[in-house]
């Protein structure tokens, strides 16, 4: 163990890379007002957590996979930490299968492989490789935006991937589990605080929106999660000059139907948004399925 | 309060909204803002008639945010010219961008205005564009003039793919795409110039506060 090193270079060959494998750091905060989202991994705890199991700062990349259904095989000795969804985890090797833990450092032999099954909670799996993944940054993030498509493209079948030799990495902790808990199966209680636009809706709808169980759709990415519910009931009609949103706004466009943002939704919106979720809660989001109930409280 | 017609509208625990009546005053507080952000700001995002300031509230509660936008004299008049730390002056602090006038929708924006293509041509290289705010794409800005005379509707339905450099009016707005996109501003020419650059710092020829003169260059 090279203690306060690079770590050695490897790689990480995608086998298979599920439905949408990407490489998530801290983003590009700070250049909104040139179009730029702040994109980043979507659960930067879950992210931050997996980077510290294996004795990484907290911001270097990691992969960010959806649903699961990847494999991943090292070229060298390659420690490794899963964290966010949960799922079956196990390593394929030369003598046969053996489980890997969550939330918890475990190694690749050269030549194993990491098969990620499909997620029984939550979405977004974190995989954090010991020395970060060491891709070109853009615009100072390795962070994939699937809306202007900055960064690094999404990992298909067949790809490489560098490991460690470029983020600075402390000892792997004598840790043996990180007490996280899967993300909850059942309804999610997100707070929310008023909007900019609150006046643009009637009377009730600031009830309205905390009093329902809202459902989680198939239309939730990174951009953001389209909830379904009875709409809410605008009082205005035209159109809203465009205007900055942040992350955890719920917009509402023209169908009553409010649209959670995520890291990578557009800088500026022309819907008004009626409350935005607490900052501390909005990685919660990230893990919601769809047919998942959510409350805002 | 000197600052009347500025509304601070609440969003979350991370950003205050300060309404404004028009973009003009966004042109004016914008660059006052830029200019003295106190530690912990993180982003100044100005839009058509408002700008979104959001913060870290661990280092800058949200209630000094607000006393800090609250507070913020707005410039007395709207400052053309580069915005601090871009590094893309032209001559006399401008942006030249040459454009060629060949654009799809020059003989319709020429109708819709019920002038000539070469009317709309010399209104679109006389005045001087600021660009207001961003946030279609990386590097695209909305580009503001006063006495232009160019507003047109958008065209009834997007284009599924508008090439980089293309120059469109939309409203009151002129603006160039910073790379291939889905689009619906009237088309009246093409530029080579580079509008986004990730590579390049900064990345965006057009940021906020910067001043454009378009110049006609042969096909």
């Amino acid at each position: 163990m090279t203690a306060g090193g690079r770590g050695a270079a490897g790689e990480l060959r995608i086998e298979r890379s599920g439905p949408l494998l990407l490489i998530q750091d801290a983003g590009r905060p700070g250049q909104a007002a040139l179009g730029v989202p702040a994109s980043g991994a979507l659960d930067p705890v879950a992210a931050a957590a997996a980077n510290r199991l294996v004795g990484n700062g907290p911001s270097s990349a990691v992969l960010e996979l959806l649903l699961g259904g990847a494999l991943l095989r090292a070229s060298a000795p390659t420690w490794i930490a899963v964290t966010g969804a949960a799922g079956a985890l196990e390593v394929q090797g030369p003598g046969g299968v053996r489980p890997a833990p969550w939330t918890a450092a475990f190694r690749l032999d050269a030549g194993e492989a990491l098969a990620i099954g499909p997620a029984q909670y939550g979405v977004r799996y974190y995989l954090a490789v010991r020395g970060g993944v060491g891709v070109p940054a853009t615009l100072g993030s390795r962070s994939s935006d699937t809306l202007s498509g900055l960064g690094p493209a999404p990992l298909r079948d067949g790809d490489v991937v560098p490991v460690g030799g470029v983020d600075p990495i402390g000892p792997v902790p004598p840790l043996d589990l990180l007490p996280a808990s899967a993300p909850p199966a059942g309804e999610v209680t997100l707070r929310v605080l008023p909007g900019p636009r609150l006046d643009w809706f009637a009377a009730s709808a600031w009830d309205a929106l905390r009093a329902r169980s809202w459902t989680v759709t198939a239309e939730a990415d990174r951009v953001g999660v389209r909830l379904d519910g009875p709409p809410l009931e605008r009082v205005r009609d035209d159109e809203l000059p465009s205007e900055g949103v942040v992350t955890g706004a719920l917009q509402v466009p023209p169908s009553g139907l409010p649209i959670l943002f995520l890291a990578d939704h557009p800088v500026t919106g022309g819907y008004p948004v009626v409350g935005v979720v607490r900052r501390v809660d909005v990685r919660l989001a990230s893990q919601l399925r769809p047919g998942q109930a959510v409350r805002f409280r | 309060m000197t600052n009347a017609g500025r509304r601070l509208l609440p969003s979350g625990d991370a950003a205050v909204l300060v309404d404004l009546d028009a973009l003009d005053d966004v042109l004016r507080l914008y660059p006052a803002l830029r200019a003295s952000p106190p530690a912990g700001v993180l982003d100044i995002v100005p839009g058509a008639r408002s700008i979104l300031v959001t913060c870290d509230s661990d280092v800058l509660p949200l209630a000094a945010l607000r006393a800090w936008l609250a507070g913020t004299p707005a410039a007395t008049a709207a400052r053309t010219g580069t915005a601090a730390g871009t590094g893309v002056t032209g001559s006399a602090g401008t942006v030249q961008i040459p454009v060629r006038y060949d654009g799809e929708d020059l003989d319709e924006v020429a109708r819709l205005l019920g002038t000539t293509p070469r009317d709309v041509v010399r209104r679109h290289t006389g005045a001087t564009w600021t660009v207001a705010f961003g946030g279609f794409a990386p590097g695209f800005g909305y580009l503001v003039s006063r006495g232009a005379a160019l507003a047109v509707p958008r065209r009834p339905s997007p284009r599924p793919l508008v090439p980089a450099g293309a120059v469109g009016l939309a409203g009151e707005f002129s603006g160039v795409y910073p790379r291939p996109s889905p689009g619906g501003w009237q088309l009246i020419g093409r530029t080579d110039a580079v509008l986004w650059d990730p590579d390049a710092e900064p990345a965006a020829l057009l940021v906020p506060g910067v001043s454009v003169r378009f110049r006609e260059v042969g096909s």
